[in-house]
C-alpha cells in the first residue's frame, strides 16, 4: 500500500489559514489501512482543528467525509453538489487525492494533509516499512525475493558496499543492510552463484528517470 | 464506603479502559472541558490484557497534539488503581482538580464564553 504520515498540525493550520469552512476529505483506500487518513483520523483532525480555531478564538466550521478512493474520478465526482459549499477541502488522501480533487474542481483550494511517503506495509501493528521503490521493471526475484532498490540506502545492484557491519548499514545501527540479508539467503538457498551472473546496467527510463509514467490497457479504454 | 471526591469531576463508565478512544478525549476538550482523565486498572491487571496500556498511550497522543497546539498537555492524564482502591480514586480526583486549577479554565471555554 501507499504509505504516509500526517503534517504537523501547525502547517495543517497555516494552510487552512482564514478559511472559516473548510471539509475534511478522507479516503478509504492504503491511508484507511496505514491509519493516517480513513474516517478515524479524518474526525481526529476535525476535532483538533476545531480546538486549536477555538483556542484563538476563530471558530472554524468542520465537516468531515471519507470517499471510497480519491484516485479515481469516479468517486471524486461525489462531492460535486457539496464542493461550494467550502472556503477549502483538507484531503487526507496520499499525494493524488489532492491533485485528483484539483483538477476535477478547478478554482477551488485542496490542502494536503498528509505527507506521502512509500510503497510498503506493516512489519507489526503501528510500524510500516518502505519496500518497492516503483522501479518499472521489478527484479528482486534475482535478489531472494528482496528489493535492493527500496531497501538499499544507495540502491545497490551489486552491493553489499563497504559500509555493510553486522548486518546493519552504515547510515543507521537501525537500518538493516539488505544486501547482507540478500547474501545471507542465497548462500542458505545455496544459490550464492547466481549473484555472480554478469546482468547489464539496469535501464532506469522505466523508473522516475524516464519522466512521469503512464499505464494504458487498450482492452479497458473505452 | 462513601467517599467524597470533587464535584466537578464528572464521571463516565466504561467497560474497560482500553474503550476510551482519542475522539473521546479530544471531544472532552473541544467542548470546553478544562481537563480530562482516564483512571484505568493497574498495568498488569486489566481483564481485557492490555485495554489500559493501550489507554495510556491513546492518552499521550493526545498530549502530543494538544502540546502541537499550544495546550497544556498536562490537562490530559492517565491514572492507574486498583478497582478496590476507593480512597485512591477520590486522591486522584482531587490531584487532578488541582492541577486543573492551577492551569486555569480552558484557553477553548474563554473563547467560547469571549
Ligand atoms: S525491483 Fe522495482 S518494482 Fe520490484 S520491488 Fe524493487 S523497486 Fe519495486
Ligand atoms: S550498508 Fe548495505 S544497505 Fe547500506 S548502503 Fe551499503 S549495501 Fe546498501
Amino acid at each position: 500500500m501507499i504509505v504516509a504520515d500526517r503534517k504537523p498540525l501547525k502547517e495543517i493550520l497555516e494552510m487552512v489559514g482564514d478559511s472559516k469552512k473548510v471539509l475534511i476529505l478522507g479516503c478509504k483506500g492504503c491511508v484507511t489501512v496505514c491509519n493516517v487518513g480513513g474516517n478515524k483520523e479524518v474526525g481526529i483532525l476535525a476535532s483538533t482543528l476545531k480546538i486549536a480555531r477555538a483556542k484563538e478564538g476563530r471558530p472554524l466550521e468542520v465537516e468531515e467525509k471519507a470517499l471510497e478512493r480519491q484516485c479515481d474520478p469516479e468517486y471524486v465526482d461525489q462531492i460535486k453538489d457539496i464542493v461550494e459549499d467550502y472556503d477549502a477541502v483538507i484531503s487526507m488522501a496520499c499525494g493524488v487525492g489532492p491533485q485528483f480533487l484539483s483538477e476535477r474542481y478547478p478554482g477551488k483550494r485542496f490542502f494536503p494533509a498528509v505527507n506521502t511517503t512509500f510503497f510498503g506495509g506493516a512489519v507489526q501493528h503501528g510500524i510500516w516499512e518502505e519496500r518497492c521503490a516503483g522501479c518499472g521493471a521489478c527484479g528482486i526475484h534475482h535478489f531472494g525475493g528482496l528489493c535492493p532498490i527500496a531497501r538499499c540506502s544507495k540502491s545497490l545492484l551489486n552491493g553489499p558496499c563497504g559500509g555493510s557491519a553486522d548486518g546493519k548499514c552504515e547510515i543507521s545501527k537501525d537500518v538493516v543492510c539488505i544486501w547482507d540479508l540478500i547474501v545471507k539467503k542465497k548462500m542458505e538457498e545455496g544459490h550464492l552463484d547466481e549473484l555472480m551472473i554478469f546482468r547489464p546496467p539496469k535501464v532506469w527510463t522505466t523508473a522516475r528517470d524516464g519522466g512521469p509514467r503512464k499505464s494504458v490497457r487498450e482492452e479497458l479504454v473505452q | 464506603m462513601r467517599l467524597s471526591y470533587p464535584s466537578n469531576v464528572k464521571i463516565i463508565q466504561v467497560p474497560c479502559s482500553g474503550r476510551v478512544d482519542i475522539l473521546h478525549l479530544l471531544r472532552a476538550i473541544e467542548d470546553g472541558a478544562d481537563g480530562v482523565y482516564v483512571a484505568g486498572c493497574l498495568e498488569g491487571e486489566c481483564h481485557f490484557l492490555t485495554g489500559n496500556v493501550k489507554a495510556k498511550k491513546k492518552v499521550q497522543y493526545v498530549k502530543n497534539v494538544l502540546e502541537e497546539i499550544g495546550i497544556e498537555p498536562e490537562r490530559v492524564e492517565m491514572f492507574n488503581l486498583s478497582s478496590g482502591e476507593g480512597p485512591r480514586f477520590a486522591e486522584i480526583a482531587k490531584e487532578m482538580v488541582e492541577r486543573i486549577k492551577e492551569l486555569g479554565p480552558s484557553p477553548v471555554k474563554i473563547q467560547k464564553a469571549a
